[in-house]
């Protein structure tokens, strides 16, 4: 009985954090390019605001990487049931499935302003902060609307 | 018996007295507006800070400047609807005057003097300087009317009774300042009062007052699922540079992007000075730690 019951505690306790981490495929990837996004972001933000050194590859590398993540394709990434109140572990809201062509629209305006910023982000610092601040508009245009808080 | 009954009456008349004392509206010194001109691109800065068009305007509409209304509040006490504010004289505030508008934004009483509720943040407006009010006065009339009529707040009883929205004001309305300026007066009087920070950012009590003892210690999302975050230094390890550069782009440290309705804080923030967002830093980084 005792044992039965330090069995059953540690299928809890080794269980939860599974679940947490079983997330679709789908939810996965869609997660990842967003990382993919950050991380290049971050990147130019830094030269921007001047905590990192100005380095027109490592600009240039970062915004083609943003102009490639705007290409992929998304309704693979967008697959019924996988919104906030379906599942845990995701904070896209129901309401994307419902107005997807707004959001797939919103998509393209980030493509676009990656793909500003890809044209002259090898031209020196100074372009970089404008951009950034189209790609801000492009995500929170997104965000406003269709991510739930934390 | 019949002298104790009397004692009984009297004191529900006095009782009564001090409750429509407490509970009835309390209006500005319209006197001290003589002598101020209003500045309309001034009151562009207000307007901009004090976030009115984020409430007011209506989801999905192209411009922002067009203060129809119609955006829900979803609240313990049921569900409110932001106001046609557009200078439309009948559906909107183009009617009314500046003691009328002074009323309304730093006391929360309408012009039928009617209190509102305080889904409407006055009870951060309250200490907008004269100078700002007259100034915003002067913007919001220079904007587009609407002729959308305001939709009726959806709230059941006993939060129907406008009148008890006094006794409200009575306990927790206060000119007060909740934080040391410590030479930060501008930054404390755009997050305290124009930005309305703590409005979401702090917790309420059961009432639906702001628990000034959890100053900005983050609070559940009253509109769905989730928190608004904490601010205080001990739960945000961002630079006061961070705090300045997510104002200015909506880009956190780690390159996430602002969601939810602080995008239109930051929508707001990114159009004012620097020295503006810097000054909000600061006093977020000055906030004490709450702990647990």
């Amino acid at each position: 009985m005792k044992s039965s019951f330090v069995a059953l505690a540690a299928l809890a306790v080794f269980a939860t954090p599974t679940f947490a981490q079983e997330l679709p495929q789908a939810v996965k990837a869609r997660q990842g390019q967003f990382n993919i996004m950050a991380l290049n972001l971050g990147i130019l933000g830094g030269m921007a605001r001047g905590t990192v050194d100005y380095d027109a590859d490592a600009a240039q590398a970062a915004a083609d990487s943003l102009v490639a993540v705007s290409m992929v394709s998304q309704p693979a990434l967008w697959p019924e049931g996988t919104d906030s109140m379906s599942i845990d572990g995701t904070r896209a809201m129901p309401a994307i499935w419902e107005n997807i062509d707004d959001v797939m629209a919103k998509w393209a305006g980030f493509g676009e302003a990656a793909t500003a910023m890809a044209a002259v982000a090898g031209t020196g610092k100074d372009a970089i902060g404008p951009n950034m601040g189209a790609l801000g508009a492009a995500c929170k245009a997104c965000h406003d609307t269709y991510r739930a808080p934390e | 018996m019949r002298t104790f009954l009397k004692l009984v009456i009297l004191a529900a008349i006095v009782g009564a007295g001090i409750g429509l004392w407490v509970t009835a509206p309390d209006r500005v010194d319209a006197a001290k507006f003589d002598g101020l001109t209003g500045d309309a691109a001034r009151g562009e800065t207000v307007f901009t800070a004090a976030g009115c068009a984020s409430c007011h305007h209506t989801k999905g509409a192209e411009d922002k400047l067009v203060l129809t209304g119609g955006m829900e509040f979803v609240s313990d006490f049921g569900t409110f609807y932001a106001p046609n504010i557009s200078s439309h004289p009948q559906q909107g505030i183009g009617g009314w005057t500046l003691e009328e508008f002074a009323n309304a934004v730093t006391r929360g009483v309408n012009p039928k003097g009617q209190h509102y509720y305080p889904a409407f943040p006055y009870t951060a407006y309250t200490k907008m300087v004269d100078q700002d009010l007259v100034d915003l006065w002067t913007y919001v009339q220079t904007l587009p009317a609407s002729d959308v009529a305001s939709k009726p707040h959806d709230v059941g009883f006993p939060f129907n009774i406008r009148r008890s929205v006094g006794g409200w004001k009575f306990l927790f309305m206060s000119d007060d300042y909740v934080m040391e300026a410590n030479g930060n007066e501008r930054g404390r009087y755009l997050v305290e009062s124009l930005a309305h920070c703590a409005e979401c950012h702090t917790p309420r009590n059961p009432v639906g007052a702001l628990d000034k003892a959890r100053w900005m210690g983050g609070a559940p999302n009253p509109s769905g699922k989730g928190t608004i975050p904490p601010l205080t230094p001990d739960k945000l390890d961002w630079s006061a540079e961070d705090v300045a550069y997510y104002l200015e782009s909506g880009f956190t440290p780690t390159f996430d992007a602002v969601g939810g309705h602080m995008t239109e804080v930051v929508d707001n923030f990114a159009h004012l000075s620097a020295e503006d967002r810097n000054a909000v830093a600061a006093y977020i980084k000055a906030l004490p730690p709450l702990g647990d």
